[in-house]
């Protein structure tokens, strides 16, 4: 098992650096870091030094390899904007948005697999159709829109139905000014929680449905409800624990790219998170953030890959020997 | 079992680059499955002792598919509906009570501001513009985008991934690292980059519109999508008898490629085009909202709702309600078309 994990790993490193040097060629085609510049009147004369300031005038493969250096160091540059140190902000940024996955992760898990244990015990029942119609809903939903539609109908419709100053859920920001109690963090969590939950709810339903069904007709299944076992205790001992072991792997790759992929949810509940830091990074032309940001977003969503693959190995162990 | 969950992990795995949950839709479609299929429909199997003799008549592939599709009347209705929805697209021009920019003049502002009613069934925004002309328009290119992501894309897959899975070797390997690295970037982030970085610049000498920059970088996303399944398929059609029999026969590649395995690849890829027409409808439109797919004065349904986003929660709300149903209804009828597609061509999958 340790060998299976440790191969894993080095082999994941090598990923990592092609996956840098993307990244890298990537960002230098797309961005333009002198940008801010060219509006001045003496562009002619800046232009140059800032160049060779920043050092854009060397070749490639050097502006590659002194970056690299500077990146596993510890040195991200700082923010053309805010001044500020970027490792220092992406970190900062990073902890708010793992607050949404948290709650987001487990509200949509503990539905999905409700929903998904619920329809393959009722196979063709009226929910069950009824749950397959809402995921294909979900699957099919714009999240931008679904999140305008939230703050409408959760925020304002209550508020001007009950005449109240203040709605019951608030849809910017992490908490208010002056409250910050447990209650007002709540309060401020639902909407975005809502909004990112809409995608995986509809796909790990599904996905927990499909693997449950798979698991239901196995022959371990049958030889214990043969020996007398109730079907409840079939489904939830038996079915439910073996039935979670795929699922869990889809989890941990959908939850890695979470933390690049909030960005909507992120600019429109105003959540100063990892999301809100990139929009607003490239709408104002700062681009020092750019490259730093991809890179992190890479390390978690290879890191979570490589925990899926280490999940199932230890806990399929068919595919260990295989 | 455990190949077919080896098999939906990397379907969720491509489906992740999209960034949206469509891997249950996407991981149903195993290529392992799909080939057992085949080998029922083409009576490859083990035939059932006597079976030949009673055997119904012989009926083509797609005699079958249209037999089965029509039995999903889910699909059918779906597909009737994105019929309609193209119709309403192609013949906008014609259908659309009021002009797409009217005079700005004292008449139509007089108008602004009016809730859906029997004259302007969408309403009018601020500036009296009726907004159903304007969805109906809209349609139009995000219903283009859809369709063209999806064709370019389709032609380039079909051919890296064919190649790929008949000659194996270092242009697979090659192929599937360069997929795997867009795995592990956040495609939304890369997109909105992309458009950003290509936008207003010539590419092969010519100035790209808005429109034709994002089906452009769309396209570059998703063939990938198709390139992978259609080497799935690849794999598993090269070990089977009639390829064999081709080959020892001396049919050249070329030949086995185009005659014998793409013609049996049909099913996976036409359900797979259809879904990326819906992916590329919501990426496109996610894009345009956040401001970085079509621009203005180009109306799509994504930046319809960024311009009226500002509008949820005021007595103008009703302006943020159409767009977003044009786009939900249209890629809910995608993806009931492409369910219905994936069980006609292969009855065996269960989900």
């Amino acid at each position: 098992m340790l060998t299976y994990v440790v191969r894993r790993i080095a082999l994941s490193i090598p990923v990592i650096v092609v996956a840098s040097m993307l990244v890298f060629g990537f960002t230098q085609a797309t961005t333009d870091p002198l940008a801010r510049l060219r509006q001045s009147r003496d562009a002619a004369r800046l232009i140059p030094a800032e160049r060779h300031r920043l050092g854009l005038d060397r070749p490639l493969v050097v502006q590659y390899t002194s970056w690299a250096k500077d990146f596993v160091k510890g040195d991200w540059g700082e923010s053309f904007i805010s001044r500020r140190d970027v490792k220092t902000e992406i970190f900062d940024k990073l902890g708010k948005t793992i607050q949404l996955i948290i709650w987001g992760v487990l509200f949509s898990a503990l539905v999905a697999i409700a929903v998904g244990v619920y329809s393959a015990a009722r196979q063709y029942s009226a929910l069950d159709y009824t749950f397959t119609g809402l995921s294909f809903v979900g699957l099919s939903m714009p999240v931008f829109w679904f999140a305008l539609m939230s703050i409408q109908f959760l925020v304002f419709v209550p508020k001007n139905l009950f005449h109240l100053n203040q709605p019951i859920l608030y849809s910017v920001g992490l908490h208010s000014a002056t409250d910050h109690s447990l209650l007002d963090y709540i309060r401020h969590l639902v909407l975005p929680v809502l909004t990112l939950s809409v995608q995986l709810v509809a796909g790990w339903s599904r996905y927990e449905r499909s693997s449950m069904l798979d698991v239901m007709s196995s022959d371990y299944i049958r030889t214990a409800r043969a020996k007398g076992v109730r079907r409840s205790r079939v489904l939830l001992k038996h079915g439910l624990r073996n039935a979670l072991i795929p699922l869990t792997t889809v989890m941990a790759v959908d939850i890695g790219g979470l933390f690049g992929g909030l960005i909507i949810t992120e600019t429109i509940f105003g959540w100063p998170g990892m999301g809100r830091l990139f929009f607003d990074a490239l709408l104002s032309g700062d681009t020092n953030i750019l490259l730093p940001w991809l890179m992190v977003t890479a390390v978690f969503i290879i890191g979570f890959n490589l925990l899926a693959d280490v999940l199932y190995g230890v806990l399929d162990p068919r595919i260990r020997v295989s | 079992m455990a190949i077919s969950d080896r098999d939906g992990l990397e379907a969720a795995r491509a489906a992740a680059t999209v960034g949206s949950g469509a891997q249950a839709l996407v991981a149903e479609q195993t290529a392992e499955r799909y080939a057992k299929s085949l080998e029922v429909d083409l009576g490859g199997g083990p035939a059932g002792p006597g079976g030949r003799d009673r055997e119904p008549a012989a009926r083509s592939q797609w005699q079958l598919f249209w037999r089965r599709f029509f039995k999903h009347k889910l699909a059918v209705a779906a597909g009737a509906v994105l019929i309609l929805l193209y119709l309403l697209a192609i013949f906008a021009p014609q259908i659309a009570p009021y002009k797409l920019n009217p005079n700005l003049d004292a008449k139509t502002l007089l108008d602004a501001r009016h809730g859906p009613s029997m004259k302007h069934w969408f309403g009018t925004d601020e500036l009296g513009r009726d907004q159903l002309t304007r969805v109906l328009y809209a349609g139009r290119i995000s219903l283009l985008v859809g369709l063209c992501v999806a064709l370019v894309s389709t032609l380039l897959g079909t051919a890296v991934g064919a190649v790929a899975g008949y000659f194996g070797g270092w242009v697979d390997q090659i192929l599937m690292r360069f997929t795997d690295l867009f795995l592990v970037v956040p495609a939304l982030a890369v997109l909105m980059m992309a458009q950003k970085g290509l936008a207003g610049k010539p590419i092969l000498g010519h100035r790209l519109s808005s429109t034709n920059l994002i089906i452009l970088i769309l396209s570059f996303l998703f063939w990938q999508t198709i390139a992978r399944v259609v080497r799935g398929v690849f794999l598993s059609l090269k070990e089977k008898e009639f390829v064999e029999a081709a080959r020892a026969s001396g049919a050249s590649s070329f030949r086995i490629i185009t005659r014998h395995m793409l013609p049996n690849t049909v099913g996976p890829i036409a359900v797979n085009t259809t879904l990326v027409v819906g992916l590329a409808i919501l990426t496109e439109s996610t894009l345009s909202f956040l401001g970085f797919g079509v621009q203005p004065p180009t109306v799509s349904w994504g930046n319809m709702l960024a311009q009226s986003e500002g509008a949820v929660g005021t007595n103008l709300a009703y302006l943020v309600y159409f767009p977003g149903l044009a786009i939900l209804v249209t890629v809910l009828a995608v993806n009931f078309l492409g369910d219905g597609m994936r069980d006609a061509f292969d009855p065996q999958s269960t989900h």
